[in-house]
């Protein structure tokens, strides 16, 4: 069996008498990308913010490698290794790949000064670890200027830097061409092979289908399904799952995936 | 495929490739070209109006009088202006450093009148003007307060302390000129007022302190996108208060300097250079809306605009065009550098 690297259990969350999550078990292995797809209020963003340590789950448990977790907080989740790259809001785009691939961990000397000659070099083995080989641009390229796809390559060499083992990438093809997305598969591909684990979130079926090892389908706080892609014969077989759980009568025939 | 451009998107390339195309930012002076293109352009700026001027009155104008005289206060408004292109860079703006020059410099005043050290009066200036900034930066960024407003409420606070303290005095310090302070701060050498010096220096640190430092680092991308960098561990309240700090030990500077200029200090000292600093840092290419910006175009914003009022009048104008000049000085480079600068945003 593979190596689990996080784990929910019965993860809950409440806001008063409203419950976001209602009992989440969820694990992510070493070296998977594993999809998590839902409606909008299915809980993906809560889960998202609790993994990331930014929102406390009401109850439950967080193990890491095995071992549970106490006191769960931003700080912890960056100790086990989690990095989470939100949709719109991860880089600075007026300034270069390398400022932000460094943000907020520096290359200084003690007086803090850049290394630049340091970063620099870093940044580009960093690119080339997750496959972004473009010639046109350079670590000191302003990022306004990367296109949607590049520019999730950016925060994904920075979560490398910054020692993830396991990167959330929250829609990060959402409103992204086709070109475009697969050039953050390609990035995402090379992740996993370097045996880090990607957690995915897409409101596209078909992007999260293609790039996933496995899948869980939220639904209402809940986990609707789990799913490994060998027991999914196509992209259409989640689609009709995911339309059975939003219109169960109507669509009742259609569930064969749900067990 | 591989050996043509593909545009910005070309994805693997081939490691022996490498020599089959060299990226435009490879030449040294391009690179240079690009990497400076707001601080050149404000020094075309200054370089056209000193044409302008040189022509319309070429006698006045190879006289080294008049750049001594205007070398002899730009110093002041480089203190000022420099750490204003932080506080701007980092998204805020702060409209207190008259106030707060006056007051660091009247603490400088009060201790040499006293007969203490003019070195104890300005280490007391520094202190001050950074006390003053850290107060001002924590109002705004711990309280959310509009940096514009409370800011321009606090220079009003700070200068109305002054005169219900002083009553509008103003203080004489004529044995100034004796101490060797002075000597290292605002005497000539060889006709170069020698504040000059000083202004570089401050500048060049400033450079470094902006474009190589870890501060500098974060008050670019503070100022570029807050939620990022709060994500990523920076302390972005903190990175505002400090850059709240520089203007205060800016103005702290300026202060000190002007009044070592004039030897003496004015309750009012400090309040012409609201509109005309925050005029250079703009004029120096950094734009408002914050994440980057330009500390040596702001020192040439500053220099441009000096050299403004000195040389209408020494173009042979009357006084009275100075404001028209002025204003349409600040418009057409703001224009050039929205021109020069589209690139993002």
């Amino acid at each position: 069996m593979a190596e689990r690297l996080i784990e929910l259990r019965d993860i809950t969350k409440s806001y008063g008498n409203v419950y976001a999550l209602g009992g989440v078990d969820l694990h992510v292995d070493k070296g998977e990308v594993l999809g998590l797809i839902g409606d909008n209020g299915a809980g993906k963003s809560t889960l998202i913010k609790i993994l990331a340590g930014a929102v406390r789950p009401t109850s439950g448990e967080i193990l890491v490698r095995g071992a549970p977790v106490h006191g769960w907080n931003a700080a912890r989740s960056r100790e086990a290794g989690i990095e989470t790259v939100f949709q719109d809001r991860a880089l600075a785009v007026q300034q270069s790949i390398v400022r932000n691939i460094f943000m907020g961990n520096e290359i200084a000397n003690r007086f803090g000064f850049l290394d630049s000659k340091k970063e620099v070099a870093e940044a580009h083995r960093l690119m080339r670890e997750i496959g972004f080989t473009s010639r046109v641009f350079t670590p000191q390229s302003i990022v306004g200027q990367l296109s949607g796809g590049e520019r999730q390559g950016v925060a994904i060499a920075r979560s490398l830097y910054r020692d993830a083992d396991l990167i959330i990438l929250d829609e990060p093809t959402t409103a992204l061409s086709l070109t475009e997305t697969n050039k953050v598969f390609h990035f995402v591909r090379q992740v996993r092979a370097s045996g880090r684990s990607i957690l995915f979130i897409g409101h596209n079926i078909h992007h999260v289908y293609d790039i996933a090892d496995r899948f869980v389908v939220m639904d209402r706080g809940r986990v609707a399904l789990q799913a490994t892609k060998a027991e999914m014969s196509s992209a259409e077989d989640l689609i009709r799952f995911m339309e059975h759980i939003a219109h169960p009568t109507t669509a009742a025939d259609a569930a064969q995936g749900a067990a | 495929m591989s050996d043509t451009i593909q545009g910005p998107t070309t994805m693997a390339a081939p490691p022996t490739s490498k020599e089959t195309w060299r990226h435009p930012q490879d030449n040294p002076v391009r690179r240079f070209i690009s990497a400076n293109r707001a601080s050149l352009g404000s020094l075309a700026v200054f370089l056209v109006m000193m044409a302008i001027f040189v022509a319309a009155n070429p006698t006045v104008f190879s006289s080294w009088t008049l750049y001594a005289s205007v070398f002899t206060t730009l110093p002041v408004a480089i203190f000022l202006t420099v750490p204003l292109v932080f506080i701007v860079t980092v998204g805020e703006i702060d409209l207190s450093f008259p106030a707060t020059m006056g007051f660091a410099a009247w603490m400088f005043a009060l201790l040499v009148q006293a007969g203490y050290s003019p070195l104890l009066g300005l280490a007391a200036a520094l202190v001050t003007g950074a006390a003053l900034g850290a107060f001002v930066g924590a109002l705004v960024v711990y309280l959310n307060l509009s940096s514009l407003i409370a800011t321009l409420g606090m220079n009003f606070v700070v200068r109305g302390l002054i005169l219900i303290f002083t009553e509008g005095k103003s203080i004489s310090l004529a044995s100034l000129g004796d101490t060797w302070l002075y000597q290292a701060f605002s005497s000539d050498i060889f006709g170069l007022p020698v504040q000059m010096l000083w202004a570089v220096a401050f500048t060049v640190f400033a450079v470094y302190l902006y474009g190589r430092h870890r501060f500098g680092a974060h008050v670019h991308i503070v100022g570029d996108n807050p939620d990022s960098a709060a994500q990523m561990g920076i302390n972005v309240k903190m990175v505002r208060v400090k850059s709240f700090i520089f203007v205060g030990i800016g103005a702290g500077l300026a202060g000190v300097f002007s009044t070592m200029i004039n030897f003496t200090w004015w309750p009012t000292a400090g309040d012409g250079y609201l509109l005309p600093v925050l005029a250079s840092v703009f004029v120096g290419g950094t734009p408002t809306w914050g994440g980057i910006g330009t500390v040596v175009g702001g020192a040439i914003g500053a220099t441009t605009v000096s050299f403004i009022q000195t040389g209408i009048v020494g173009a042979g104008l009357s006084g009275f065009y100075v404001q028209f000049f002025n204003g349409l000085i600040i418009i057409l480079s703001l224009i050039g550098h929205r021109w020069n600068q589209i690139r993002y945003r």
